[in-house]
């Protein structure tokens, strides 16, 4: 990151160096993201090449299917739907005819509204108690490592489903969103990549910070923050899939159907398929299965667009990395 | 840099332990039980001084955990009780073991016990093994943009809900299904998939490749990248082929993460999975997807019997504390890490 600053302050200097560095990364690039075959590993046999190409085509193949079709379906009309039999997997005359058919209920806005104000407050909550003590551990404070290591090894078990009804109910918090959001503003394994992103900040940093005048506030917000953006924005992400996809806290602790998330909208609508009609508001007949497959594909859509996100910080090892610290 | 350590009480500042220093002691297995500095009697008061902000940011942590972990896992004794909800906690009579007399001689709760063990012996012999092939699989081939494609596609499940999961099994296999569909089209019989009790182990198992077999390939494929590329050259060099290279450099390699992972397996082998079986106990009935943890949830929640799903619950609790322990102890008789310190979703 440093490095760059310099080498822009002599533009006209570095033309050949520039040019050798480029080199250079771009031979790094080749070693190490695709290197041609080391001299000392024999070409796999045909039989073996095969093998592979028919495990890896049938994995992926598999996990593609159904989504497609699934989208595809909530995107098909009418006719193509009753001459295919029920599903298709490729729209010929894309409608969203289905969409605007959800969307005139109040069962899916609701349900999208109570998933998106959970998932928002949720994340912006479980990043402040993460942070903050992922940081006040990382750095040895009051008592040693063992202490901290100790609490974790306890975070390896459970407290169990119904001492954990009984303190939501005690709190009073049985049919309010703060039920399903409360719960989950702490995650072990969150915490631990956080923790560990930190203690590997340099304490040069930290100390001279200090010496300045910097409270501990002051140098979380100033320093450490803003040097862990990509942990920041990795663990928000972990914790907004976890809230989004939550199902069973809703299931256990919301009764009034105006406040289910969306999970609990489809578990209930699709997958166990009871009086759909009556629970969207809508008040055609059975519905035809691009309704079911767009109120499918409404919960799929934000995790689908989270992912490349996700996706491009694990390639940085910032996953990899804690889980192997 | 022990010696400045041990110098601390006189620069207050010293003994905060350097953090790359801490950072790389935790990823030695061997250092990482070495003493930590322990407070003085005489350092205490001004290290509680020093330390008073970092001792507040932990604050909303430490009351996360208090009340929605510890004082939970406190409030287990009613398993031991016969509670009431209209008499709490203080006031329902105190009734002993006589919960877990009742469960276990419970055919519902004994039937639960067993169906977990024979459908998590199931995922450990058919579900374990698929991310480490996928892993070797991908490892070995030679073109990254394969890699980073397969890869995309693999770990997209894992980010998906159990409820779309469900969802998604159900339109392609179920008995209205795409499958079925098709089937019926052609003028076969349609295949209950997902329905059938007796194939309902395979199903699960299906479900949890489908989901997190390529998620669980990351920490393989992380522990493959770490191996010193120079011990396959040589041990080409001397003539080992593909397999003799495989069973002697990449298996051992493997080894630490393996054995971690088996561990936390077997710590979590009586949650075979929740919410995917509450997701289908409806369609194919409680003989087939009940569990410990759905037995609790129906028992307690649904049917009101409170110390009966606490005591199934503690039950449940206590034997994966007890597995963890054993399995953590065979670890380090085996001479490897364990557990301590590491910590896997």
């Amino acid at each position: 990151m440093a490095t760059t600053l310099p080498a822009r302050k002599t533009p006209a200097s570095s033309e050949a160096t520039r040019k050798a560095t480029r080199k250079v990364v771009r031979k790094v690039k080749e070693l190490s993201y695709n290197p041609k075959r080391p001299v000392w590993k024999e070409r796999p046999s045909p039989l073996y090449q095969t093998i592979k190409a028919l495990v890896l085509i049938v994995f992926s193949v598999s996990i593609l299917t159904p989504i497609l079709l699934v989208v595809s379906t909530s995107l098909a009309d009418n006719d193509q739907l009753m001459r295919a039999g029920g599903f298709v997997l490729w729209p010929e005359r894309p409608t969203l005819d289905a969409y605007v058919t959800i969307f005139k209920g109040p069962m899916v806005i609701q349900s999208l509204g109570v998933s998106l104000f959970v998932t928002a407050i949720g994340t912006v909550l479980a990043l402040f108690v993460t942070i903050t003590m992922a940081y006040a551990t990382s750095r040895t404070v009051l008592f040693g490592r063992p202490v901290i290591l100790g609490v974790l090894f306890t975070l390896l078990f459970a407290p169990g489903l119904i001492p954990s009804f009984l303190m939501i109910r005690q709190l009073n918090l049985l049919d309010s969103l703060w039920s399903l959001i409360l719960p989950g503003i702490f995650g072990a394994f969150n915490f631990v990549v956080m923790r560990s992103f930190f203690m590997n900040i340099p304490g040069e940093l930290i100390e001279s910070a200090r010496i300045d005048g910097a409270t501990d506030w002051q140098i979380l917000w100033r320093i450490v923050m803003p040097l862990s953006k990509a942990v920041i924005a990795v663990v928000g992400l972990f914790y907004a899939v976890g809230f989004w996809n939550s199902f069973f806290n809703a299931l256990l602790y919301i009764n009034d159907h105006s406040k289910w998330p969306i999970q609990l909208l489809l578990r209930n609508f699709v997958v166990q398929g009871s009086g759909a009609a009556d629970q969207l508001g809508i008040t055609t007949a059975p519905p035809p299965q691009s309704i079911q497959m767009a109120v499918v594909v409404v919960a799929l859509v934000p995790i689908l667009m989270v992912y490349p996100f996700l996706q491009k910080h694990f390639a940085k090892g910032v996953i990899t990395g804690a889980v192997k610290g | 840099m022990n010696s400045t350590t041990e110098e601390a009480p006189a620069l207050p500042e010293a003994d905060r332990v350097p953090a790359h220093a801490e950072g790389k002691r935790l990823s030695r297995g061997r250092l990482r039980r070495s003493k930590a500095p322990v407070p003085t009697a005489q350092s205490f008061k001004s290290r509680l001084r020093r330390d008073k902000q970092m001792l507040l940011m932990m604050l909303p942590g430490i009351a996360f955990l208090l009340l929605f972990f510890y004082v939970p896992i406190l409030g287990n004794v009613i398993a031991f009780q016969d509670y009431q909800p209209y008499l709490g906690i203080g006031d329902s009579l105190w009734v002993g073991w006589q919960n877990f007399v009742d469960l276990f001689g419970n055919p519902d709760f004994v039937h639960a016990f067993w169906n977990t063990l024979y459908l998590a012996a199931w995922q450990l012999v058919f579900l374990f093994p698929v991310p480490l092939v996928l892993a070797l699989i991908v490892d070995s081939l030679v073109s990254a943009r394969v890699r980073k494609v397969f890869q995309s596609i693999a770990y997209l499940p894992h980010f998906l809900s159990w409820v779309l999961v469900i969802a998604f099994f159900q339109q392609m296999l179920g008995g209205a299904g795409f499958v079925n569909n098709t089937l019926r089209q052609f003028g076969m019989d349609a295949v209950p998939f997902m329905t059938n009790p007796e194939s309902f182990p395979v199903l699960v198992v299906a479900q949890m490749i489908w989901k997190d077999a390529g998620w669980a390939m990351i920490i393989f494929l992380a522990a493959l990248a770490s191996i010193d590329a120079s011990l396959y050259e040589a041990a080409a060099a001397d003539g080992a082929g593909r397999w003799r290279r495989m069973w002697h450099i990449t298996l051992p390699g493997l080894r630490p993460v393996i054995v971690l992972l088996l561990i936390l397996r077997i710590g979590d082998i009586l949650s075979v999975g929740f919410e995917q079986f509450i997701l289908q106990r409806d369609a194919v009935g409680a003989g087939a997807a009940e569990v410990l943890d759905t037995f609790t949830y129906y028992t307690g929640v649904i049917g009101g019997g409170w110390s009966t799903g606490a005591a199934a619950g503690l039950a449940k609790g206590v034997v994966s504390a007890l597995l963890i322990y054993a399995a953590n102890k065979l670890a380090h008789r085996f001479g490897e890490d364990g557990i301590f310190a590491k910590k896997v979703g």
